[in-house]
């Protein structure tokens, strides 16, 4: 076991990303020409080992979503590689799931038949009984049902990491999958991403604005600078669940976050 | 109360009619009173006019609009995903889509001569171009995260059409239905005028050639009852489940 989390999951290698932007009304605006060369990640490189939950904080804006795009092959990169259990990544896989920032629950399936999409026969019985145990498993259970305008946020996004995991994948990528929902409902999503961590044993990267969210939830924890980006901070979290931030290592690893962001507030 | 609003909307069309027909001294020929055109209505209601040349419109009307529909649908959901095909026919398309189907009355003519065919013709060109405009434009709007599950997911060919792109595009699919029928309706009208011997258009034209004006505004009454009764029935889809989540979103 422990030989296993030493072995590397995803190795990113020297990632570069630039947009060319042409003829966009921007052009009238920039500083720079017609042909607008726009570096947004510039050379970025971490490794991350099997079963790692990693949680990727940054300046809004910074590249984290463009750098999750590439990382889970729905983008090339400019430059740079991506390795994925020592092999390149050639696309998008269904090992490897993302939950997107925007809603990404079809409105014209019902939750039963979203958390289904993925099953190879979802109205085979045992893939009936199976969707069933997600919808139970994220708290769901009766609203198998209810098409997702029916459901609040919260369910909506319980929905969704259900879609998730019941593909039993390696990786599942997170990209600020609570930033819309309020307070409660995002700490207690907080929570049952620890619980889901520990069910399943997959390697988990999660993008967030939320400092502390990424402190509760990180093994490790990977710092962005603004754009163009590369890596602040490479922080590995060796804490128990839960966590409480407000004593100890980590209320000083929250200062420390902070003040390396250039947020000066107290604490 | 608020059911009969729309029937006392008719009421008080009817009453300023009336008032306006006698305040004015209009003469019958010119414009007829409610009651006499009620009368034609009643004539050629019995007589089965109305019931045969009613018939013979929405006979034209859904073969032209089927005929637009099961192949202008999926050329625009072709079109939406093809982006070399689209920069391709789009200018094609947004050149011919202006052209009245009625500057195609000649030429409708010409080629299928006199009969159902050039009217069927007319409606097929009417509701072709605007259905796939509305496609197109609507699979361009499919919200790119969706695109993205799909491709995650690893959804291709019929799988991806199938559970995606349709149920996603099939809202703005029945508004387009719901438009365009009524473009059709409108242009039927019309070409009966001039290609053929039956249907609510000749109807009125008909009449207008033996000077009875109060048939003329009864074929107009019909056509406007037909009208409605179209989009009624278009309605119903918009009520079906997997097109009303559009408009509960959010």
């Amino acid at each position: 076991m422990e030989q296993e989390k030493t072995l590397t999951k995803i190795e990113v290698r020297e990632l570069k990303k630039a947009y060319i932007e042409r003829r966009t009304k921007k052009r009238f605006y920039s500083q720079c020409g017609a042909h607008e060369y726009c570096p947004v990640l510039d050379g970025i490189s971490f490794s991350i080992p099997t079963g790692c939950f990693t949680c990727f904080i940054g300046p809004s804006g910074c590249g984290k979503s463009t750098m999750f795009r590439i990382i889970s092959g729905f983008e090339e990169p400019t430059s740079g590689s991506v390795l994925i259990d020592g092999k390149e990544v050639e696309g998008p896989s269904s090992r490897h799931v993302c939950v997107f920032q925007e809603d990404g629950l079809f409105p014209w399936f019902t939750a039963r038949e979203n958390i289904g999409l993925g099953l190879k026969d979802a109205r085979s019985p045992g893939a009936q009984e199976e969707i069933e145990e997600y919808l139970e498993l994220v708290g769901l259970s009766g609203f198998g049902d209810h098409y997702p305008h029916e459901l609040s946020g919260g369910m909506r996004r319980r929905a969704e990491v259900a879609r998730a995991l019941i593909m039993n994948p390696d990786i599942l990528f997170m990209d600020e999958p609570f930033g819309a929902l309020d307070f409660v409902t995002r700490l207690q999503m907080r929570e049952e991403m620890v619980n889901v961590h520990q069910m399943f044993d997959m390697t988990i990267l999660f993008i967030t604005h939320d400092i502390d969210e990424a402190l509760q939830l990180g093994d490790k924890i990977i710092m962005l600078t603004d754009r163009p980006s590369k890596v602040a901070w490479d922080l590995d979290l060796d804490f128990p669940h839960p966590r409480d931030l407000s004593v100890g290592p980590l209320r000083e690893l929250r200062r420390e976050i902070y003040h390396r962001m250039g947020l000066h507030v107290a604490l | 109360m608020k059911r009969f609003k729309p029937l006392l909307s008719f009421l008080a069309l009817i009453v300023l009619w009336q008032a306006g027909v006698v305040l004015l001294k209009v003469p019958d020929f010119m414009f007829p009173r409610p009651y006499a055109v009620a009368q034609a209505l009643y004539e050629m209601l019995v007589d089965g006019q109305l019931y045969k040349n009613g018939v013979a419109s929405l006979f034209r009307v859904t073969w032209g609009f089927y005929l637009a529909l099961v192949t202008a649908v999926p050329l625009g959901l072709f079109l939406g995903r093809q982006r070399s095909m689209r920069d391709f026919l789009n200018p094609l398309i947004q050149f011919l889509r202006p052209i009245s189907p009625l500057a195609w009355i000649p030429v409708a003519l010409m080629w299928f001569g006199i009969g159902d065919k050039p009217a069927i013709f007319l409606i097929f060109l009417s509701s072709f171009f605007p259905l796939v405009v509305f496609t197109t434009s609507s699979v361009l709007n499919i919200r790119s995260t969706y695109l993205r599950v799909a491709r995650n997911f690893g959804f291709e060919g019929k799988e991806l059409y199938l559970k995606v792109i349709l149920p996603a595009v099939l809202p703005d699919i029945v508004t387009a239905i719901r438009i365009t029928l009524g473009t059709a309706w409108l242009v039927i009208v019309a070409a009966e005028m001039i290609a053929v011997k039956s249907g609510l258009g000749y109807l009125i034209i008909d009449a207008r050639n033996s000077l009875r004006m109060d048939r003329v505004v009864a074929g107009m009454v019909a056509i406007g009852v037909i009208g409605l009764v179209l989009d009624y029935l278009v309605r119903f889809l918009e009520r079906m489940p997997s097109v009303t989540w559009s408009r509960r979103r959010r």
